[in-house]
């Protein structure tokens, strides 16, 4: 996806940028209101990540203005203000959430998901895979005419999956995407979600298979 | 909130007890007054009447060879008998030696001028007002004196003095009450304005704190002016403490962000499993951290707007279904279902952004406190003449023992075990709930395991 960060504390800003880049992001960083009014003009965004409290102005002032040139492009707006003052106003502005600092990121990735959602992604977000028809925007996977809905850990296990078919993850690696800093969460977890998915993919030409001391991959038929 | 109010004394009693106690002095003196002058009237006019029947009387009489010839002119008794009907007592004396009438009535002291001369005294046990008056005549060429001693009981005028006490203690009275009446009005339409600028302040939001527009009597000025005064500087430390609140937490959780982050990122470089464990527990320390900044700054700022609560009609609903709407993408970070219930439509009075800071801090706990794959439903109801915002999970559950005291700045319970979290949310939930003059009930559900909290506002 293609984010517009504007954030005017450079510090947080690069590693946000860093972090968002580790999940395949692409994002363009705006220091100032200013700067990510040329940022829009010149390219199209899946989102924008906004920061309420800016150099040159409120942020709010920046949806006003904006609210028709972005046509469908969500705003998730972020505040570091106690959520108690700061709410006020903003989602009536036109933001179509906000994230309070410092942040999960998952948290971002699942407010993310719920605002794309809401205003209806469109075609990328359709993979197909053999005869398996996977939408990662609603969350769901269609064989033949059987659509099931995925909860939220198989689809974001399956999205990893999905992304590089034929790769291979190991646990641990499937265990920090999906429950980075869960002391509790073992790789049995892991067991558990591909062993549901593979229930889900049964009668279908897409298998997760496992590889032996290495961890797990989708394959293809 | 309201402290008491010394007050001593009270303006319009002082004025009313003033204004009242000289309308009785007036009254009183009033009273003394007509009383007597119509004494000294009515005394007078029997002295006038007494001297002309008593010069009626001498006119008739003559002296014809040495003796004295009288007819008693009935004119002079008729007069007497118009003032009233009091009894009339006569002596007539001519030459010092007793004629006719009442040889007991004594003749008033000698004086040596000719005027009539009058004295009160008492006769046959009772008052009379006694006249003596004299003429001389001549009788062969020899002086010779007339006396008449003239007596008339003071009965009738005594009733018509009775009479006329009665009427002038009316009068007095009725001056007494007019003028109450009067001074009544007088102090209530000189409080007036007090009062109204009571009201108008009293009638206030709290947070309404423009300076009172409304013209007030220059007496007032100094009074009005200093309330305005005052209620300027609280508004202005009212915002200050807010926008303090509210920039302190940014400048604590901008540099935690950036921590926060820089952290993710390294946990997702490092191989090491020791390195790792420990990169967990410094994300953890900054949420930790980070949480309780943020926990405590909210629960500064609703002590502050608690103080001052704002009054507008909530709708539970939509702030419930705003809420869930908000939260949902936490609960399903963990594959648990966040379900509205709606049973009724609710509405409360009171500060919306308060009630949300309660219910998100309550679903919070739900969802912190849930394991996943469950599910977590907030049922809006009305029930009992309470609007209630009912959670039920299907998580830990509270302690046995001891839920009360979770309500209890920083408390935490014995069953939080690796939960990041920072022991304020029962309490400003508690708090906002207090403030609208609703509550908090914490409790474990009665079938299947899970917590139940319920938070209760006043119906509108
Ligand atoms: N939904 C719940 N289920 C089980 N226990 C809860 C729940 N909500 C609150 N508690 C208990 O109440 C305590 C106080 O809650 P709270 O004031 O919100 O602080 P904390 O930040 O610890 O969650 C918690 O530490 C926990 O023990």
């Amino acid at each position: 996806m293609r984010f517009l960060l504007i954030e005017d504390n450079v510090s947080l800003a690069r590693a946000t940028v860093d972090r968002l880049s580790l999940d395949g992001h692409v994002i363009d960083h705006a220091v100032c209101l200013a700067d990510a009014d040329s940022y829009i003009a010149t390219a199209d965004y899946d989102l924008i990540l906004l920061d309420i409290m800016l150099p040159d102005g409120d942020g709010r002032s920046f949806l006003k203005r904006h609210r028709d040139a972005l046509g469908s492009t969500p705003v998730i707006a972020t505040t570091a203000r106690s959520e108690v003052s700061d709410r006020v106003g903003i989602l009536d502005l036109g933001a179509d959430d906000y994230i309070t600092k410092p942040f999960d990121f998952s948290e971002l990735e699942a407010r993310c998901r719920a605002v794309l959602r809401r205003r209806g992604g469109g075609a990328s977000n359709i993979k197909i895979l053999g005869d398996v028809r996977f939408d990662s925007l609603s969350g769901t996977l269609r064989v033949g005419d059987n659509t099931l809905h995925l909860r939220n850990r198989e689809l974001r296990l399956f999205e990893i999956f999905a992304a590089a078919p034929e790769q291979i993850f190991s646990k641990s690696k499937l265990l920090d995407r999906l429950f980075p800093y869960d002391e509790e969460a073992s790789e049995n977890a892991i067991e558990v979600y591909v062993g549901r998915l593979r229930r889900h993919l049964q009668g279908s030409r897409a298998e997760i298979i496992t590889v032996r001391g290495l961890g797990y991959r989708l394959s293809i038929e | 909130m309201s402290g008491t109010v010394h007050s001593r004394g009270s303006i319009r009693r002082r004025l009313m007890v003033q204004l009242l106690l000289g309308a009785a002095v007036l009254a009183i003196a009033l009273f003394f007054i007509v009383q007597s002058l119509a004494r000294q009237l009515a005394e007078e006019s029997q002295d006038h009447i007494l001297a002309a029947a008593a010069s009626a009387i001498l006119d008739a009489a003559s002296v014809r060879q040495g003796e004295l010839q009288l007819d008693l002119p009935y004119s002079a008794f008729s007069m007497l008998g118009n003032l009233s009907n009091d009894r009339v007592f006569y002596a007539i004396h001519f030459d010092d030696t007793f004629v006719t009438g009442y040889d007991d009535l004594p003749l008033a002291l000698e004086s040596n001028n000719f005027g009539p001369r009058f004295v009160t005294r008492l006769f046959r046990s009772e008052e009379v007002r006694i006249i003596t008056a004299e003429r001389r005549l001549a009788s062969a060429g020899k002086p010779v004196t007339v006396e008449v001693a003239l007596a008339q009981t003071r009965d009738g005028q005594r009733d018509q003095l009775n009479w006329i006490s009665q009427t002038a203690a009316t009068l007095g009275a009725g001056f007494f009450v007019s003028v109450a009446v009067l001074a009544f009005l007088a102090a209530r339409s000189s409080i007036s304005p007090l009062l109204r600028l009571t009201e108008s302040v009293g009638r206030r939001g709290p947070q309404d704190l423009r300076p009172v527009a409304a013209p007030v009597p220059s007496e007032m000025a100094p009074l009005v002016a200093a309330l305005n005064r005052f209620m300027d500087r609280l508004k202005t430390s009212l915002s200050r403490s807010e926008e303090f609140i509210a920039d302190a937490a940014h400048r604590v959780r901008t540099p935690l962000a950036t921590v926060r982050t820089q952290a993710e990122i390294t946990y997702r470089r490092v191989e090491k499993e020791e390195n790792r464990t420990s990169i967990r527990e410094m994300i953890r320390a900054i949420d930790e951290s980070s949480r309780a900044a943020g926990q405590m700054l909210d629960h500064a700022m609703v002590t502050l707007r608690t103080d001052h609560l704002e009054q507008a009609v909530v709708d539970l609903n939509t702030l419930s279904a705003e809420m869930v709407d908000r939260l949902r993408p936490m609960a399903e970070l963990r594959d648990i279902d966040l379900v509205l219930n709606v049973l009724n439509k609710v509405a409360t009075v009171g500060d919306a952004i308060l009630i949300q800071g309660a219910l998100r801090n309550i679903l919070d706990n739900a969802i912190k406190y849930s394991s996943t794959d469950s599910t977590i439903t907030l049922s809006v109801s009305q029930n009992a003449g309470w609007a209630q915002l009912k959670t039920n999970d299907q998580g830990i559950g509270f302690p046995e023992n001891g839920v009360e005291a979770l309500k209890n700045r920083y408390a935490r319970g014995a069953n939080v075990e690796g939960v990041v979290g920072s022991g304020l949310g029962l309490t400003i939930a508690d708090e906002v709930a207090r403030a609208h003059g609703g509550s908090l009930n914490i409790a474990n559900n009665t079938e299947g395991p899970g917590a139940c909290v319920t938070l209760s506002f006043p119906l509108c």
